[in-house]
């Protein structure tokens, strides 16, 4: 019973790790329609950058730098921020499969200086020597995960209602006309330009959070961890869960992350032993099929975007 | 009539490659007129349009509104000087409702920066109150008031009309510019948007409109220009252009010619 409760724990503090990053990327793709098919890169630089601050001094890279937990998250998020300020200002003109591609090649290029860079970051075998928060008050064990449990869906609520307020305002309603029609908004008098990169900086500083928690959740952080597989499980979490709907983000990231976890289990369970070998792949596989059947069959996903209407007397 | 300009195009040319789609075209447009702008297909009608409003740098010449030179200059900027312009094929934010695509349009709206929903909640809503009031109005005032919470996407193409004129109203712009705004609209909407368009010009604002519809410029333009193969053909009053054989020829009468 111990042990299937603390799966739910762990599971839960991945689902809403992930989930935080499906909220940064519906802010990018389901309210501005920016493409980012480099997720992974800004999720990476969060996590990297949070385990370089908050990490113990290390002879073989620079860093760590020993700050406090919250510091170093929120250095995490401002190294996130400002990948995402630079390739920004270097795609400023390109759209959808244009930015797509260009930021796809963005977090291949950062996976691969991850991998390669040892005086950065520790190279192929990972960065270590983070301790986890408040370690030696909680220990190891359950009641650590629980406490993280606790944090991690705090912020996971904090980062919604920020997403809420924000994209309830004009700003909002600024990044889904630029999203529908760019070339009449700026007939209406609107400079796009500041307000895309905005959004794909505001979108990317919170997948940074969401690295910087999943690099403490493990206290290690290796290029594994950002592999491109993590970009397409996120962008399935908002297509299933309904793009430019921030509950269905949520909600996908559980579904998705449910799906990809039991699928695992249960290939390695009940695969037949020569195909083994082969359940990662097919594993991916699926999450291809997912995106794809979602698509033709519910594009609008399950939880579809809400119109906006007039309330008289409210907001 | 006082001549009183308040959009000059003087030798506009836009030119594609060794194309001339618009050459060395000069014309005024008086304020408080209502000027038609026809010419048979690739005329040159549109790009004269986007030339003026901004979605198309000139080759050459120079476009002055209201005395300033905004030749080249961007559509935001050109919506800022007092410009609105509609679209041929109508171009709503189809995923939101005709509300919203209306209360975007007014300008410098503190919530539309990253900052204004947190640090000017109230100054925002305020703001949100006095823009909604507004654009309800206009969107009663182009009979729109039925579809305010519609998707935009969802209207009729004769409605998308009206709703394009409603969003560039808020920005009460001195002169507008419609492209085809009759074409495919049924005979009901096309008179609703007739009567809006006089009204408004009642009220002092100048209107620059392309039409195929030989009828619609007649009756309700002056004075009406015509191109033809980039340059300007005629310029005169609508009962001029009835009796002018070079427009009749080149435009008009192409039929008996042929």
């Amino acid at each position: 019973m111990i042990g299937f409760l603390s799966y739910l724990v762990f599971f839960t503090t991945i689902a809403s790790i992930l989930a935080i990053a499906a909220l940064g990327l519906n802010l990018q793709w389901g309210n501005t329609g920016l493409f980012n098919g480099g997720v992974v890169a800004f999720f990476g630089a969060g996590a990297y950058g949070t385990l370089l601050l908050g990490g113990a001094p290390q002879s073989d890279h620079i860093g760590g730098f020993d700050l406090l937990y919250p510091i170093a998250l929120l250095g995490g998020m401002i190294v996130a921020g400002l990948l995402a300020w630079i390739v920004g200002i270097l795609t400023i003109r390109l759209r959808h499969d244009y930015l797509a591609i260009s930021t796809f090649g963005v977090a291949v290029a950062f996976e691969n200086l991850m991998r390669n860079a040892q005086w950065l970051a520790g190279g192929a075998k990972g960065l270590r020597g983070f301790e986890r928060p408040l370690r030696e008050f909680l220990g190891d064990g359950f009641l650590y995960n629980v406490s993280f449990l606790i944090i991690v869906l705090f912020i996971l609520l904090s980062v919604y209602f920020f997403l809420e307020l924000l994209v309830s305002s004009p700003f909002g309603r600024l990044l889904r006309a630029i999203r529908e029609d760019e070339y009449a908004a700026r007939s209406l008098g609107k400079n796009p330009t500041n307000i895309r990169l905005t959004a794909f900086v505001v979108g990317s500083i919170v997948m940074g959070l969401a690295g910087g928690l999943y690099g403490a959740f493990y206290a290690f952080v290796s290029p594994q961890d950002i592999l491109p597989m993590l970009t397409f499980q996120i962008w399935a979490m908002l297509i299933v869960g309904g793009a430019g709907n921030n509950k269905g983000a949520i909600f996908g990231a559980f579904l998705i992350w449910a799906a990809w976890t039991s699928s695992g289990w249960l290939l390695s369970r009940f695969a037949p032993i020569e195909t083994q070998l082969y359940t990662g792949s097919i594993q991916y596989v699926l999450i291809g099929v997912v995106i794809v059947t979602m698509l033709l069959w519910r594009p609008q996903g399950l939880f579809p975007e809400r119109l906006v209407i007039s309330q008289p007397g409210e907001r | 009539m006082v001549k009183d300009a308040i959009l000059s195009i003087n030798e506009v040319s836009c030119h594609f490659g060794s194309f001339k789609a618009v050459d060395k075209v000069t014309v005024e447009i008086q304020r408080g007129s209502i000027t038609g702008l026809i010419g048979p297909n690739g005329a040159g009608k549109t790009t004269l349009f986007n030339a003026i409003a901004g979605g198309l740098k000139p080759t050459s010449g120079r476009v002055t509104l209201n005395g300033h030179d905004v030749t080249g200059k961007m559509p935001e900027i050109l919506f800022s000087f007092g410009l609105g312009r509609t679209f041929q094929i109508p171009r709503p934010f189809a995923r939101m409702s005709v509300l919203e695509n209306v209360m975007l349009a007014p300008q410098a709206q503190i919530g539309e920066r990253l900052i204004g929903p947190f640090l000017y909640r109230r100054l925002m809503q305020n703001q949100e109150d006095v823009i909604r009031k507004r654009a309800m109005e206009v969107i009663d005032f182009m009979t729109l008031a039925p579809l305010a919470d519609h998707p935009a996407g969802k209207i009729s193409g004769g409605q998308m009309k009206l709703l394009e004129l409603a969003r560039i109203l808020m920005g009460d712009p001195q002169i507008i510019l419609l492209d085809e705004p009759a074409a495919g609209v049924n005979p009901s909407l096309a008179g609703t948007l007739i009567q809006k368009i006089e009204e408004l010009n009642a009220e002092g604002k100048t209107f620059l409109i392309i039409e195929h519809d030989m009828d619609f410029i007649m009756r309700h333009c002056n004075p009406v220009i015509a191109l033809t193969q980039g340059h300007v053909a005629f310029q005169g009053t609508p009962e001029q252009a009835q009796s002018n054989q070079l427009l009749l020829d080149a435009y008009l009468g192409a039929k008996q010619d042929v």
